[in-house]
């Protein structure tokens, strides 16, 4: 199990240093580079010089890669153009909201997909799972800011039962639990709905294989109760890859929040970014790109040890 | 005696494209979710290309008083904010979305093609660095990609299809290169490289028209998420410049008429976006089933 972990951790490695390598180019792709950038209307040839040398941009391109990288270590990502704040300030406000809207999604999300999915499983054929699978489908298909539209047109406008958008009530004079929650629950719906579809869908396929394999036969004949046998035989083997599933889910899910938190004006990374981008406030956007890579690259090696240490049939050597 | 033995059934024959895919027709011909899909799409392109022609209502044009206007006999779908028609604006925007979308997808399958065949077949070290880098890319969500260069180039369709091409590519890349390398274990790709072909011919002889199952398949439901990707970055104002509308923009634009329940603006487009979206759906499902391939989209997001 260690060896595996090792391995793992070995391997995330060369991507995480061509994360950082990407991340510091992007910025070196803006017409003029960073100092034209950050002058904007200010820009003279002599302020270009002095601030180029002064940012050490003059230095040959590797240089200042370790030099950034450096700083990166330290903690020190640059500091915003347009707020008078550190990036990692900015993101360490943001981050945090983002993750408990998609972790809290995430679960919610698999409870109702293993749940479709296995009673559509053990139903194959009924109307029920028809109609489950035509709806799977049409969500699959929906566009994630037209449901978000939706929702909060029905639920915010036309009901009034729930807030539209941000985190807490404009009137509170300070941020509540339950304002949060209210503020939550339409974001995290949109969420849930969108990719509960894909992973029912998948429940649905590996649940179906699964109940007609030898073993679950076998633990049939056995007696083993129709329960014990979903339960112990078909679901512990058909559930297994649904975990590398949700991690390769996780950039699929950084980018809905970004929608997502445009439409419900959530503040969290993706709406940072997006006011970073109208703003061009580049170490903002060079920032998010490298924590969001890296919690991507961290994400998927959680999912792939949790699915070593889970089927001990996996052993990567 | 029997027959003697030449060259012929020494070297195994390659499986003919034709006849391998001969089956498959048969089976899309009889396949309802195919018709489905195809008899759909159909209808959605003449909606949006033949329309225009049988509902001539300027689409541009503007009348302030009559804004908002829920729909009625001269706006089949009522009126927009500054009182332009919405149904001839949905066939004008539905245009837009889906040529931007077929490009976008046929630009990112060509793109993925290459480099699967490349990196597939371009022995161990080329494929190690190309997958690496595929890993990277990745791990960056696109629409975050996206939004960076948006931000820094001036928005057009051809840009737009570009962008969409550069974060859609990658799963067709791995979809391919993972069938190279189980193809060109096969006795016929052997055969032929010991008869001396050269690795290019191989590639584009053999290869190639085997994938087309996978190529085909991953190409219609990229369709699908190049639709949804082009609206969603419209949708978050980084599509197409004003006034040309298209279906993300206009549901971008409703939602600051919601607290009105300006329902006519917020429905159409969203629902034009679900027929497209399921009909290629419809029809990628179909094809797969028809080329009896398991694969799993990766979605890019929107």
């Amino acid at each position: 199990m260690l060896r595996l972990v090792l391995r793992r951790v070995v391997e995330a490695i060369p991507t995480l240093i061509l994360i950082t390598m990407l991340s510091f180019l992007l910025i070196r792709l803006v017409p003029g580079g960073p100092v034209t950038a950050m002058l904007g209307d200010l820009a003279t040839p002599q302020l270009i010089a002095q601030l180029t040398h002064s940012l050490g941009l003059d230095k040959p391109i590797m240089v200042q890669y370790v030099i950034w990288l450096g700083q990166l270590i330290h903690g020190n990502f640059g500091y915003s153009y347009t707020v008078h704040a550190s990036v990692l300030q900015l993101i360490g406000q943001n981050l945090p909201r983002t993750l408990l809207l998609v972790i809290t999604a995430i679960i919610i999300s698999h409870v109702f997909a293993i749940a479709i999915g296995i009673y559509q499983a053990t139903h194959r054929g009924s109307w029920v799972d028809h109609a489950l699978t035509g709806l799977v489908y049409f969500l699959y298909s929906m566009p994630t800011f037209w449901l978000g539209i939706i929702l909060v047109s029905i639920f915010a406008y036309k009901m009034g039962i729930l807030p539209s958008g941000g985190i807490t009530n404009p009137n509170d004079l300070h941020p509540s639990l339950a304002a949060l929650l209210a503020h939550l629950v339409l974001p995290v719906a949109t969420l849930v709905l969108v990719t509960m579809a894909g992973w029912s869908r998948y429940v649905r396929t590996s649940m179906s294989e699964a109940l007609v394999q030898d073993y679950v036969r076998t633990a049939e004949a056995k007696g083993v109760s129709r329960q014990g046998v979903l339960v112990r035989h078909a679901f512990k083997n058909a559930l297994l890859p649904l975990i590398t599933l949700v991690g390769l889910s996780l950039p699929f899910l950084f980018s809905g929040s970004i929608i997502i938190e445009q439409v419900f004006n959530y503040p969290g990374m993706g709406l940072l970014f997006w006011d970073a981008a109208g703003a061009r406030d580049y170490p903002i956007l060079q920032g998010i790109v490298l924590i969001i890579g890296v919690l991507t690259v961290l994400g998927n090696l959680l999912a792939d040890i949790m699915y070593g240490w889970a089927d001990p049939r996996i052993r990567y050597d | 005696m029997g027959q003697p033995l030449t060259a012929e059934y020494l070297v195994p024959e390659a499986p003919k494209a034709e006849g391998r895919y001969a089956r498959s027709w048969a089976i899309l011909r009889r396949s309802p979710l195919a018709w489905a899909g195809a008899v759909g799409l159909a209808l959605v392109v003449a909606f949006c290309f033949l329309g225009p022609a049988l509902y001539r209502v300027d689409p541009m044009k503007v009348d302030i008083l009559g804004s908002l206007n829920p729909p009625t006999a001269t706006h089949i779908l009522g009126t927009d904010e500054v009182g332009r028609d919405v149904l001839s604006r949905l066939m004008l925007g539905g245009q837009v979305s889906l040529e931007v979308g077929f490009a976008a997808a046929a630009a990112a399958i060509a793109i993925g093609v290459a480099y699967g065949l490349v990196s597939g077949y371009g022995g161990r070290t080329v494929d190690t660095v190309m997958m690496r880098i595929i890993d990277v890319l990745r791990s960056v969500p696109g629409l975050f990609l996206l939004l960076f260069v948006d931000s820094v180039f001036k928005p057009s369709a051809g840009l737009l299809i570009i962008l969409i091409a550069f974060v859609a590519w990658h799963p067709v890349a791995r979809l391919v290169r993972a069938e190279v390398l189980s193809l060109r274990e096969r006795t016929y790709v052997e055969a032929s490289e010991a008869a001396g072909a050269a690795k290019a011919r191989v590639a584009l002889e053999h290869l190639l028209p085997n994938t087309m199952g996978t190529i085909i398949v991953t190409a219609t439901f990229g369709v699908a998420d190049a639709v949804l990707l082009v609206a969603g970055l419209s949708f978050l104002g980084l599509g197409l410049p004003p006034p040309q509308p298209n279906w993300g923009a206009m549901l971008s634009d409703s939602m600051a008429y919601l607290p009105r329940n300006a329902w006519w603006l917020v429905y159409p487009p969203g629902i034009a976006l679900v027929i497209t979206v399921v009909t290629v759906n419809f029809m990628g499902d179909a094809l797969r089933e028809a080329f009896d391939l398991r694969l799993r989209q990766d979605r890019t997001g929107a």
